[in-house]
């Protein structure tokens, strides 16, 4: 196969993973390891680890404030070829990437990794980039005209997707090595302790920089909020921090609140967030104690609000839900039909508040959330965990980052993480304008049929036929409970059956899995 | 004459829905032009349909352009039927595939608590709208569908009715008035549409003329099915009419009464405690009640305030009323809840349906619960409420089986 120099580069080494896909081994000149199964794969040895640091090296007044995000990255000793960090807290309020790599370009460099915990709309100006060679290619997530412009090819690495839990274990495992970690915090001293409670564009916690902070070669900090020492509480360790600056302006507050914050007003949505609190209820998962996961997408936060009104019937409470958080889970906890919240990401100011002032509402990180190179992580624990999907397959796959055309619109997120719960419900809709859901096979592996255990949708339930036990549970039920096959034929009556996409062999970005081995590659879309 | 047609929805919001753009040409052939959102795994299907469309209404010169935001098929043929007509007179029907789930008819006095008025203009509220299981969907083609989108909506929902799964809810049309509604009854009646909404109805003339519409139809079709009719009071003339109108034909089978444009007729404003239309209300309950049908409520317009809605239909019941209207999914959980049998209801009337049973194997000639004698119009109400709270799934079909009496 003769792909040509550059791409040779891009991606090499095909093999057949154990989902049954084609992927690479040898991506942008670093082998990967196929997918083998789910908890196949266990490196040995010793974690990757930070320079050494000396405190002599340090000033000792514990001023570390520059005077511009420029020199931070000239004294940090940005170059051709560096691995720069930032995290998505922000989300599509976010000032600061960009700022980074406009500094990048007018300093000349080439052939930067940007490794975001996750990409927003707000960085669609980072093309400019990505075709002039200032950015070689994004470890993180591709949305929107970033999704876009990797999947058409255009991107002159390969992109990679990753989980939040296995961005931890990217870094832990060496695979990832940051040079230079930004980290945009609402409030900080000069010695570079940060949180995100406090401060004009607060948005809760840190826990997507933490890794960053602790791994990278040097670490900035970036804020418009500037304290003196101590920074309370701190987030994130001045004792890890190299430099400090302080802007007019690091995010757009409303935009920092994610605009998936609402609870749905369309009626399917919340049917089907009715029938997953039911089907929850008769399966015996909500119970005095329980534990569960809503996202932030407005189906799953109307369940939370069914979960609430059944706890308060019977005089339950959960003993923690896993946020996302938002006021409806703030209410919960202030209700007191939730004993804490483990907070991921705060979704609106009632999470950051909550968050500062309930000691009850805990921030969280991939650390201890999902981080495969723990000793253990609590998604686990959970018992149940709410998610989405854009596409399903009769073997309960699932793809979270492609469309069904083919092209890459989200990114994995928690996701992956998450299908480690004692159950995972997919409330989705059978069809999405014309589009079916379930499928033969989904474009985009993101998750093994084997940890997903329901699929919801507007006109019957599926139940994973492994889980034998919640059939049985159901087997009275008045809940529609279908197969999967019988939901795709309905499906496919309503619709008519889908043409395949048009996608060439060409891979574009591949799809880690949550233990960092390759899954699925996302192949380029032919216009 | 117009070279150029349309027919359909575009923009930002819109879903499942498209817009065509329709020219006669003299010359060149057909040329069919594609944009859809689904074009990568639907665009082949779409410009098949429209190249098969084109060829039954025998176009030989034309250019239609599609701009699809995920139309079903059904949905594209109705917009490609009604832009093609617009230019073309054509006697033929191009007609999509009728679902045998649909061919069912309803009974003249099932329950109808709610029934879901859906736009009849626009696809989106309606391919769902069954999942929801209202009583009965009404398919609007008279105040819901803009002027100058009236005729294009006749070829929706006819492919509606013969396309889209109701999953067992009453299929139910409100056509418009007059002359118009009298066409609209064209697209519906051969299409197994069980029962039609007569609106604005002040004159038992108006049924007679929608009767033979009607007749004159099924002449043609020969469909067997019976269509029930649901006139609706909304003015002066029409309440103080409503028995006449009522006991009209006999394939009426409930009064319904619509308060906004009736509240306007009588020159005052619709409350929420609705003082003003107390009378109205009434009228068309006694006046079904004489005519052995069912009297129906007005609409909620407060999609929000499941709340308010909730006291509304306390208050709706309590005038006799059997149902109402609804505009939105989530108010059909509390209509039905709420004009259901409550438990109370349920247990009265388990009593007197007990004893009532109890007096038949002993071949009494009068039912008695305790020294107290139960005149038969109880004891048949009695009845009524527990076949409902038992169709509802309130009440065990056995029940009596396990029944202690108090």
């Amino acid at each position: 196969m003769k792909i040509g120099g550059k791409l040779m580069n891009k991606y090499d080494k095909l093999v057949t993973n154990a989902a049954g896909r084609i992927v690479p081994t040898e991506i942008n000149g670093h082998a990967a390891i196929p997918y083998l199964g789910v908890g196949k794969h266990r490196p040995t040895g010793r974690k990757a680890a930070p320079l050494i640091s000396s405190c002599i090296d340090y000033p000792g007044d514990g001023n570390k404030t520059l005077a511009s995000l420029k020199e931070a990255l000239i004294k940090s000793g940005l170059k051709d070829g560096m691995t720069i960090s930032t995290h998505h807290h922000f989300r599509n309020g976010d000032l600061v990437a960009n700022q980074i790599f406009d500094i990048a370009s007018e300093l000349g460099v080439k052939n930067l990794v940007w490794f975001p915990s996750a990409s927003f709309p707000c960085h669609e100006s980072l093309i400019k980039y990505l075709e002039d060679g200032t950015i070689h290619h994004i470890e993180g997530s591709m949305n929107g005209a970033l999704g876009k412009f990797t999947t058409l090819g255009k991107m002159k690495g390969l992109g990679v997707l990753r989980s939040h839990g296995g961005r931890y274990q990217a870094v832990q495992d060496g695979e990832v090595h940051i040079d230079i970690a930004v980290i945009a915090a609402p409030t900080a001293d000069p010695f570079g302790n940060a949180n995100g409670v406090d401060g004009p564009a607060a948005c809760g916690l840190l826990g997507f920089a933490l890794a960053d902070s602790q791994y990278a070669d040097k670490v900035i900090v970036v804020t418009d909020h500037l304290v003196a020492f101590p920074c309370i509480p701190w987030q994130i360790h001045g004792n890890l921090v190299d430099y400090v600056v302080v802007l007019d302006k690091i995010g757009i507050p409303e935009k920092i609140i994610s605009g998936t914050t609402e609870v749905t007003k369309s009626p399917d949505r919340l049917l089907l967030a009715e029938w997953s609190a039911q089907f929850c209820d008769e399966a015996g998962i909500i119970r005095d104690g329980f534990s569960f996961q809503a996202g932030a997408g407005g189906t799953a936060l109307s369940i939370g609000i069914y979960f609430a009104e059944i706890l308060r019937k019977r005089g339950w409470k959960a003993r923690f839900a896993r946020g996302g958080s938002n006021k409806y889970l703030v209410s919960m906890l202030e209700d007191g039909l939730t004993e804490y919240i483990l907070d991921g990401q705060t979704f609106d100011l009632d999470g950051v508040r909550s968050m500062r002032e309930n000691p009850r509402h805990i921030n969280t990180s991939p650390f201890t959330s999902y981080n495969y190179h723990g000793k253990g992580n609590f998604a686990s624990l959970v018992d149940v965990a709410i998610l989405g999907a854009t596409e399903v397959d009769l073997n309960f796959n699932a793809n979270v980052v492609t469309h069904s055309d083919g092209y890459l619109l989200h990114g994995i997120g928690g996701w992956q993480n998450c299908l480690f719960s004692k159950c995972t419900i997919l409330p989705i809709p059978l069809f999405r304008d014309r589009i079916p859901v379930i499928r033969d096979n989904v474009t985009t592996i993101c998750g093994p049929g084997e940890l997903i255990d329901v699929i919801v949708t507007e006109r019957g339930i599926a139940i994973n036929p492994l889980r034998k036990d919640l059939i049985e549970k159901l087997k009275n039920s008045s809940l529609p409970i279908k197969t999967i096959q019988e939901l795709k034929t309905e499906a496919e009556q309503i619709c008519g059956i889908p043409e395949k996409p048009k996608l060439s062999e060409e891979i574009v970005a591949v799809i880690k899995w949550v233990d960092g081995t390759i899954i699925d590659a996302v192949r380029k879309v032919i216009v | 004459m117009d070279t150029i047609a349309t027919a359909g929805n575009k923009g930002k919001t819109v879903r499942s829905d498209c817009f065509v753009t329709f020219e006669m040409k003299d010359s060149g052939g057909l040329e069919i032009h594609v944009e859809s959102k689904v074009d990568v795994l639907f665009g082949n299907s779409i410009r098949e349909l429209a190249k098969e469309m084109l060829d039954f209404f025998e176009v030989k010169n034309a250019f239609l352009k599609i701009e699809d935001s995920g139309a079903l098929a059904l949905v594209l043929a109705a917009r490609i039927e009604a832009a093609i007509k617009k230019l073309v007179k054509s006697s033929m029907e191009f007609l999509p595939e009728f679902l045998q789930e649909n061919q069912y008819s309803t009974a003249k006095d099932r329950n109808r608590f709610s029934r879901l008025y859906l736009p009849g203009n626009t696809p989106s509220l309606m391919i769902n709208a069954g999942v929801h299981h209202p009583d009965g969907i009404i398919l609007d083609l008279e105040d819901a569908v803009a002027p100058d989108k009236k005729d294009e909506a006749r070829f929706l929902v006819r492919n509606a009715l013969r396309g889209l799964n109701f999953y067992g809810a009453e299929r139910m049309v409100r056509i418009n008035q007059g002359e118009r509604g009298l066409e609209d009854l064209n697209y519906v009646i051969p299409h197994n549409v069980n029962l039609i909404l007569l609106p604005k109805c002040e004159k038992p003339e108006q049924i007679r003329d929608v009767n033979l519409q009607i007749d004159k139809i099924r002449k043609k079709q020969k469909s067997i099915d019976p269509v029930w009719l649901m006139p609706i009071i909304e003015n002066a003339l029409g309440v103080i009419n409503a028995y006449s109108i009522a006991s009209e034909a006999s394939n009426i089978v409930a009064l319904a009464i619509g308060l906004e444009d009736y509240s306007a007729d009588i020159g005052t404003q619709r409350t929420a405690e609705g003082t003003e239309s107390f009378f109205a209300r009434s009228m068309v309950v006694n006046a079904a009640r004489a005519s052995g049908i069912q009297p129906i409520d007005s609409v909620f317009s407060d999609v929000s305030d499941l709340e308010g809605l909730k006291q509304n239909i306390i208050r709706s019941k309590g005038l006799g009323f059997d149902g109402m209207g609804c505009i939105h999914p989530r108010q059909i959980k509390v209509i039905h809840e709420n004009f259901a049998p409550s438990v109370d209801e349920t247990e009265k009337a388990k009593k007197i349906v007990y004893a009532y049973h109890k007096a038949l194997e002993q071949g009494l000639g009068v039912v008695s619960l305790g020294t107290k004698m139960i005149d038969a119009p109880v004891v048949k109400r009695a009845l009524n409420t527990i076949t409902v709270a038992v169709k509802m799934g309130k009440v065990n079909e056995n029940w009596r089986e396990t029944y202690e009496q108090v």
